[in-house]
């Protein structure tokens, strides 16, 4: 082991300790390492009783998101040589319970995402003889940026408002259901406004813009709920004014 | 074995945790200076409703030097959000002409145009 960095690590084990407290360890320095290798290696080599969630290791499940120096990122995507050799603090998610550890609880989240039910509910049900629902690469266009969420609630972590208001719905889940209501092919936009469109869902948003700053699939959460905030608003006006419309 | 899940506290300190919430809250207080200046106005309309020697109160009231640093400030403030606010408009109003996406530069671009038009019409219609 030539080189060596220090990571220090929120521990919380919930059958013997009171509060979380930080964890030293000394880990080899690779070059091409990140911090969930350093993680792998205090786990395989140190400390088998280290608890933290991954899968890929290439930022596609989503699993890995950590607080890497107090910011939300996929512990798999942050590199070691990027830290310049200063100690390294790693923590759970902000704005999440901790379960153990550097797992936190997202059963919030989960709620969360199906109560905007982020699936296509088609316009007019049609049977299988007819064929699929067709799409032009133009339709697709409109939402495809949005499609590319892989549910690792860094913009959760990022969002003061999440911090401040346990309730409100959060960037992830309601850039889906944009997603969900750009889609060609989908008619349930006025079933997902119910969540969307209260008091929980966009309008507690004041576009702080951290959500698209932290989000590693460069989804923008943010932009996608000012777009409904404003689609939201003509509804609302159209509802009103226009009678029978929809 | 039962769960025990631990919940951190939020700080009253949170956003001087990082400079992009700090930014933000910069924008929420500043913001209280417009409303403050639309005050201003609305003072000023009531005024010139009640007759000439109101109004020259008013003028009189705006034209003091501890007024015009706060018109200043708010001038600055205004400022400060409409070009905050130009440069977040494409991710609210993404427009797609002839199947293709126009860039964010031509629609903050178009903003700044906009902007120039309208200031000019107002400095026109004042000045007559």
């Amino acid at each position: 082991m030539s080189q060596t960095i220090t990571i220090e690590v929120l521990r919380y084990r919930p059958e013997t300790d009171a509060e979380p407290f930080f964890q030293t360890y000394t880990v080899p320095h690779l070059e091409d390492g990140v911090v969930l290798d350093a993680l792998n290696y205090v786990k395989d080599h140190i400390d088998p009783t280290l608890s933290y969630r991954w899968s890929c290791h290439m930022a596609v499940c989503g699993s890995c998101g950590m607080m890497i120096n107090g910011e939300p990122k996929l512990s798999c995507h942050a590199f070691l040589r990027d830290y310049g050799g200063r100690v390294i603090r790693v923590e759970p998610l902000d704005h999440f319970p901790i379960e153990r550890d550097l797992v936190i609880v997202m059963e919030s989240f989960i709620d969360k995402l199906s109560s905007v039910k982020p699936y296509v509910i088609p316009k007019a049900e049609k049977p299988i003889e007819q064929g699929e629902y067709l799409q032009t690469p133009l339709q697709l266009m409109a939402f495809k940026q949005y499609t590319q969420c892989i549910n690792c609630l860094l913009c959760y972590a990022a969002c003061p408002q999440i911090a401040l208001n346990d309730d409100f719905v959060g960037p992830a889940a309601l850039a889906l259901a944009h997603r969900y209501n750009l889609d060609s092919r989908d008619g349930g936009k006025g079933e997902r406004a119910d969540v969307v469109a209260s008091n929980q869902g966009i309008w507690e948003c004041t576009f702080v813009g951290a959500c698209s700053e932290v989000c590693p699939k460069h989804v923008d959460p943010a932009a996608a709920i000012q777009q409904t905030k404003i689609s939201a608003s003509l509804d609302w006006f159209k509802a009103r004014l226009l009678p029978g419309a929809n | 074995m039962s769960r025990r899940p631990y919940v951190r506290k939020v700080e009253r300190s949170w956003w001087l945790a990082h400079p992009r919430y700090v930014a933000y809250m910069v924008r929420e207080i500043t913001s209280l200076f417009i409303v403050l200046y639309c005050a201003l106005l609305v003072v000023g309309l009531v005024r010139l409703a009640q007759g000439p020697a109101a109004w020259e109160g008013f003028v009189a009231a705006v034209s003091s030097p501890v007024n015009v640093v706060f018109q200043l400030g708010c001038l600055a403030f205004a400022t400060y959000h409409s070009v905050t606010w130009f440069a977040v408009t494409p991710k609210a109003m993404p427009l797609v002409l002839k199947g293709e996406r126009v860039p964010s530069k031509t629609i903050v671009a178009a903003h700044y145009v906009a902007w120039a038009a309208v200031s000019l019409v107002v400095l026109v219609a004042v000045g007559n």
